[in-house]
């Protein structure tokens, strides 16, 4: 009663405050996602995979409000139960985010969870992604100051989320601290503010610190990371280079090496109207970094490794998505934009849109320091304890992880009829990217035709036909690879998929699809994945019904995109903001 | 104490403050690497839009291209200007600029790597389009791409400068 009391009288000094200032504002947005799970064992959802969770309901409600310099945000989550493919321990109910902050323009300080990055993230990036039920945001405090124009520090101190566990003290994950500094040349010096050469310098430091419980490994309780990068720019060209190194720092995700961790990344791109070209270069050696030695997967992550990929977002090439490897890899990106000019005999009346790129993702070259009588590992366990392997900086490994060659067009063919045409040619090493042992390399080609058809200015069509040809053929299926791992073959051999969407108004909108893996090795894997969709949309509103199989994999229905896990049954989704 | 927190923002909902935006204080780079405040977006007292998209996102890219064929069409007829802000991460940033002069798009892109504008302008999934009077506020939007949407959007602007 005395606590309720004290609300009350808090509300009443707040709310007579703010309603003085009416330059407050506030705005929010809602999302629930439900979902009803039925048993589909051809497709492996068995009543015991289920584990009599016929429903998933997935649900947030964030409100802001700002006055001012001053913003503070809450956000509720509820996962009554969490949905299909996300993580157990999501189940639950409660404030998942709450902060407040204050920046006048020259110092801003934020109490509570903060998302932020350093550079690239190589050392230090918390964010949220709701369609994966990740959050790593640090519960803590953060400290910009722009002592003068062009300058930015920063330090952040806190803890960071893991699913519903608590803050306190007496948890075992760690504490994390950074400070970072960012020079913008071209806006500190006068004479270079309009200048063709531009240039911007930054700087980081980032360290955990967690308690040691481990008998076996003397694990260093303070583990600390630093960063640099050079932006540089001059007229049309453009270089940017970022590069960490973090000192030993064994954990349960590197097999509890010793060996220190790098990781550069550098790009040289070139751009003009109508034409744009940049080279990706990138190298990473064991560069998780994590506030739990403890922690696998995507757990408790403070750094984030950006891949260097093309991503694509049709279901087919979906399928073979790389990841990138933090163990280590060697990797490169090229990527032309062209516009062919319209009125042209190649470019055509509005012109045409070519998008080439090329990926490649190699290992690292690795050479082991072993005792004697010790086996070689392989590259990706077995030198626990020890510094593990020496590995040359510009040498690229031997095994191929993934490459991606594709060749995308589009071009309106005239005022009713649009074509989007895409070729990939795509290697996969499944063992490595999905780590399924014994797993065959997958060598495919997938192609793919997305054709819009404007029927009146208010109501159109659109449909897409894609196919994958795999290198493994249809009733060849290895039985020692099937024992291997038992998803060996699961989305194995070729592909054909077709959907139709229609809509009316960009209001409403109705889609038909089917993906069918006709061609896998084992017969009892030619599944189908069918689905229907009918959604309305009203400025900021969604409301989408789905019924079908799902398979796993990025799906793309009305216009958004989202990551989803193998299901079969009936989705509702909600979205709103006001 | 966390019952209070609630109630005192349901509090502030409900008798305070007046809901939907205008801009919000959050600081992005362009794509020549410049800060831009967002509370100072201005079009000359004409009326603007900001767009979210993303390179990953296929219809986002459909959007723009279709927004990119009438952009110069719409600018003479009513003077509107268009913001892309793009929610792409670090894997895209270097990227972008290449991305965006190869497909011939006049915007002016805004980067928003840490989702700072998206998530106090409460963008869940793109694409989401606003449409903003000359005097900052939003008076329109819309989220996801069909092929023909822009005609609505372009409808809406038209409202704005008769």
């Amino acid at each position: 009663m005395k606590r309720f009391l004290l609300s009350l009288a808090l509300v009443f000094c707040a709310t007579s405050l703010f309603a003085q200032l009416d330059n407050s504002q506030v705005n929010g947005s809602f999302q629930v996602d439900g979902q009803y799970y039925q048993v589909d064992e051809a497709i492996g959802i068995t009543e015991e995979s289920i584990k009599g969770n016929k429903f998933g309901i997935a649900g947030f409600g964030k409100i802001n409000y700002s006055l001012g310099n001053f913003s503070a945000g809450i956000r509720y989550e509820a996962y009554l139960p969490q949905l299909s493919g996300f993580d157990t321990r999501l189940q639950g109910v409660g404030l998942a985010n709450y902060h407040a902050s204050y920046d006048n323009g020259t110092i801003g300080i934020t109490v509570g969870d903060i998302y932020d990055q350093f550079g690239n993230g190589f050392i230090f990036r918390t964010y949220e992604e709701w369609s994966l039920g990740f959050d790593n945001s640090l519960r803590g405090m953060r400290i910009i100051y722009r002592p003068a124009a062009g300058v930015t520090l920063k330090a952040v101190y806190g803890k960071q989320r893991f699913y519903w566990a608590s803050y306190a003290a007496t948890e075992s994950r760690g504490l994390v601290r950074g400070i970072d500094g960012e020079w913008d040349l071209n806006q500190s010096i006068e004479a270079m503010s309009s200048s063709k050469f531009r240039a911007s310098v930054g700087g980081s430091f980032v360290s955990k610190y967690q308690k040691n419980t481990n008998t076996t490994y003397t694990i260093p309780e303070n583990v600390g990371a630093f960063d640099g990068r050079i932006n540089l720019g001059y007229g049309r060209f453009a270089f940017t280079t970022e590069y960490a190194h973090k000192i030993n720092d064994p954990s349960a995700f590197n097999n509890y090496t010793y060996h220190e961790g790098q990781a550069l990344l550098s790009s040289l791109s070139y751009s003009q109207k109508g034409f744009g070209v940049i080279l990706q270069v990138k190298r990473v050696d064991n560069m998780s970094f994590k506030s739990d030695y403890k922690g696998v997967k995507n757990d408790l992550d403070i750094n984030f490794i950006p891949p260097i990929n093309y991503t694509h977002t049709h279901s087919l090439p979906a399928i073979y998505t790389y990841a990138t490897q933090p163990l280590g890899e060697m990797a490169m990106q090229l990527q032309v934009n062209y516009t062919i000019p319209k009125n042209t005999i190649i470019g055509g009346k509005y012109g045409t849109k070519i998008t080439l790129d090329f990926s490649q993702v190699n290992d690292i070259k690795r050479n082991y320091i072993l005792e004697e009588g010790q086996a070689a590992p392989s590259h990706i366990s077995g030198y626990n304890g020890t510094l593990g392997y020496t590995s040359p900086f510009f040498a690229v490994g031997d095994r191929k992880f993934f490459h991606d060659f594709n060749i995308e067009l589009e071009r309106r063919l005239n005022k009713k009829w649009k074509l989007i045409a895409q070729y990939i040619n795509l290697y996969y090493d499944m063992e490595t990217i999905e780590n399924h042992p014994g797993a065959e390399v997958v060598k495919a080609n997938i192609g793919f035709i997305d054709l819009s058809y404007r029927i009146t200015s208010k109501q159109s069509i659109r449909m897409e036909l894609q196919h994958l040809w795999d290198n493994v053929t249809a009733g060849k299926a290895d039985m020692e690879k099937v024992n291997g791992h038992p998803d060996n073959y699961k989305k194995r051999g070729n592909w054909a998929a077709a959907l139709v969407e229609y809509s009316i108004g960009a209001k409403w909108f109705v889609s038909v699809g089917d993906k069918w893996n006709y061609g896998n090795p084992i017969e009892g894997n030619r599944d189908h994945y069918y689905s229907a969709s009918l959604g309305y949309i009203k400025e900021s509103t969604r409301i989408t019904l789905t019924g079908g199989r799902q398979s796993e994999g990025m799906v793309c229905v009305g216009g958004v995109c989202r990551v989803v896990p193998a299901s079969s049954g009936i989705s509702l989704s909600i979205t709103t903001s006001f | 104490m966390k019952k209070t927190l609630v109630m005192l923002f349901l509090s502030v909902l409900f008798l305070g403050a007046k809901a939907q935006s205008e801009l919000p204080n959050v600081t992005l780079k362009n794509l020549d690497g410049e800060a831009v405040n967002i509370t100072e977006l201005h079009n000359d007292g004409k009326p603007f839009v900001m767009t979210f998209w993303a390179t990953w996102c296929a219809p986002c890219v459909k959007e723009h291209n279709a927004l990119s064929e009438v952009y110069q069409d719409w600018q003479e007829e009513t003077g509107v200007k268009i913001f892309a802000v793009t929610i792409d991460d670090s894997r895209s940033t270097p990227r972008i600029k290449p991305f965006v002069e190869g497909k011939g798009w006049e915007f002016d892109v805004l980067l928003d790597v840490n989702k700072d504008l998206a998530r106090a302008m409460n963008v869940s999934n793109p694409p989401h389009t606003f449409l903003f009077d000359g005097n900052g506020k939003v008076v329109y939007q819309h989220t996801g791409y069909f092929d023909g949407a822009e005609e609505e959007l372009y409808e809406e602007i038209l409202k704005l400068v008769e």
